[in-house]
């Protein structure tokens, strides 16, 4: 199935960290490859979305909803500045 | 109507359905007013929720397809009979009803006056719907930086917003439009056939040395050709901004 | 709860006999296809069925060798944690018993693994006693590359990430350790009966 990119998902990351992502640029930490998150490959129709390296396929961010509640998993995804701040106090971000 | 979208929490609101405006037999735009809607900028788009009685939910996203001076925020969606979502939209939604929403999102795919031109548009199917809104501002604010569109279709049928298209490009105010049908068209077509390839972007882009902004909008597989197309013939990647949708909307 | 769409269904159909529909799910008559990533495509003469890790020593079947050993035609009811259910589906495929003939083990716990990179962890006593299959057929055709083909784990008495598209072998385990959903949050278990979607259910 094809991905969509990580402007599908620009709605839950503003959930997540309060404000807009898509324009996040971060390196991924299986290929060292730096993009935005706009431009990351997205697999949306999943137990949550997985967000994979447009260079190397590997994964690296997975958005779930556990009982309703957005949480990030940003271990393979170094996010860069301005956009490496914490999230929203009611959502995780596991390391 | 006309001001930014403001940063901050991302609520969902209902908006009443105004008005349906069916734009070729498989899409239709739903003319809407929002409870509380703060503004966007053409590029942008919604989160629309669904739920059943029985609290069953379903969610996608749709481009905006009104510009942001216009008067009501206008989506377009196009039928998928396979679709959960769309067959909902495109068929059992009438004036009155009220649909849940949030928005507007995302920043990436954005055009505003402020960026430099000039501006190529590449859409295909209903990836034309992001670029109704960009051409919308354009004219809104009486831009000047050139702009081309390079539209795929699978007929003339199929083309969304074509008396529309048809205006801004006689109204000779710096817009080109270059159609091209992939699946059948009419005998005396004049336009391009088949599939977005070097040759039709050769013809229709500026040269790479032109820096221009480009934008694709369109199925994964579509933006993934006309992409690798493009930086194939020397565009900068770094001046080509994508948008992709999925099999089912996005 | 948000308020409702007035007339939406979704694609689910009336419920015929609730008792064969866990909490919290409905039934569809599509086969929705879910990924974390893109399909494989393994050629079938570079595919291989592997058991390994605790045995006392590993096994593995080529393509042809796979599918000329004892089949079964069963059907199953499965159940999506994403709320779908489907009932009444018909695979084709090799007993995880059959299989687990082969190897010596003392392992209580194994992990599934699949082309493509995606894992899921399962106890043993999930996969023995007639309750879990590799099928290579859905509904009388050769399973689609889209809904797990060549092969998948079919585990229907679990929610069905558990049964992991494009397998290739079993690594048993000493441990219960978590595979690519389980980590991120979703249940080492996941009996949809008693609705284990997520950690801590």
């Amino acid at each position: 199935m094809d991905a969509v990119d990580g402007n599908a998902i620009a709605g839950e990351l503003f959930e997540v960290f309060g404000s807009e992502m898509t324009m996040a640029v971060g390196t991924c930490a299986h290929c060292g490859a730096s993009g935005m998150i706009a431009e990351q490959r997205v697999y949306m129709r999943a137990p949550g979305a997985v967000v994979r390296c447009s260079r190397c396929d590997g994964v690296t961010m997975v958005l779930v909803r556990v009982h309703g509640r957005a949480r990030i998993n940003l271990a393979c995804f170094k996010l860069a500045p301005p956009y490496d701040h914490a999230p929203l106090a009611d959502h995780q971000l596991t390391p | 109507m006309a001001r930014a979208a403001l940063p901050g929490r991302l609520n969902w609101q209902l908006a009443k359905v105004v008005e349906l405006v069916e734009e070729t037999a498989q899409t239709t735009s739903i003319v809407l007013e929002p409870a509380n809607w703060q503004g966007h900028q053409a590029g942008q788009h919604v989160d629309v929720r669904l739920t059943a009685e029985d609290g069953y939910q379903a969610q996608r996203s749709y481009s905006i397809a009104s510009g942001p001076e216009d008067d009501h925020l206008v989506l377009t969606v196009e039928r998928l009979d396979d679709g959960e979502v769309s067959p909902y939209l495109v068929g059992v939604l009438q004036p009155g009803d009220e649909l849940e929403l949030r928005g507007p999102i995302g920043g990436y795919f954005v055009w505003n006056q402020s960026l430099a031109g000039p501006l190529l548009l590449v859409a295909g199917g209903s990836g034309i719907v992001p670029f109704r809104s960009i051409l919308r501002h354009r004219a809104a604010v009486g831009s000047d930086v050139e702009a081309r569109l390079i539209y795929s279709a699978r007929s003339l049928d199929d083309v969304i917003y074509r008396e529309e298209l048809d205006t801004i490009a006689a109204a000779g105010d710096g817009v080109d439009i270059s159609l091209t049908l992939t699946r059948e068209w009419p005998e005396d077509w004049t336009g391009h056939r088949g599939r977005i390839d070097g040759k039709l972007l050769d013809e229709v882009a500026w040269p790479a040395t032109e820096m221009q902004r480009t934008y694709i909008c369109g199925p994964s597989s579509f933006v993934e050709a006309a992409a690798g197309t493009l930086v194939d013939s020397g565009h900068d990647p770094g001046r080509i901004r994508t948008e992709r949708f999925g099999p089912t909307g996005k | 709860m948000s308020p409702v769409s007035r007339g939406f269904l979704g694609r689910r159909r009336p419920v015929i006999d609730p008792s064969r529909v866990p909490p919290g799910q409905y039934v569809t008559s599509d086969f929705p296809v879910l990924s974390a990533g893109p399909t494989p495509h393994t050629p079938l003469d570079e595919w291989s069925f592997t058991i390994h890790g605790q045995v006392d020593e590993a096994v593995s079947w080529p393509w042809d060798e796979f599918v000329a050993l004892p089949s079964e035609t069963v059907t199953v009811d499965i159940h999506c944690v994403t709320k779908w259910s489907k009932l009444d589906t018909s695979w084709k495929g090799v007993s995880v018993d059959t299989l687990l003939q082969k190897v010596d083990t003392e392992a209580e716990y194994l992990t599934a693994w699949s082309d493509g990179g995606y894992t899921t962890n399962l106890a043993l006593e999930d996969v023995t006693d007639g309750k879990a299959w590799v099928a290579y057929e859905f509904a009388g055709d050769a399973l689609e590359a889209e809904h797990g083909g060549p092969a998948r784990l079919l585990v229907p008495h679990l929610y069905f990430w558990k049964s992991a598209k494009w397998v290739r072998g079993l690594t048993l385990t000493t441990n219960d350790e978590p595979g690519f959903w389980e980590t991120y949050g979703y249940h080492n278990h996941g009996d949809p009966w008693l609705e284990q979607r997520y950690q801590g259910d």
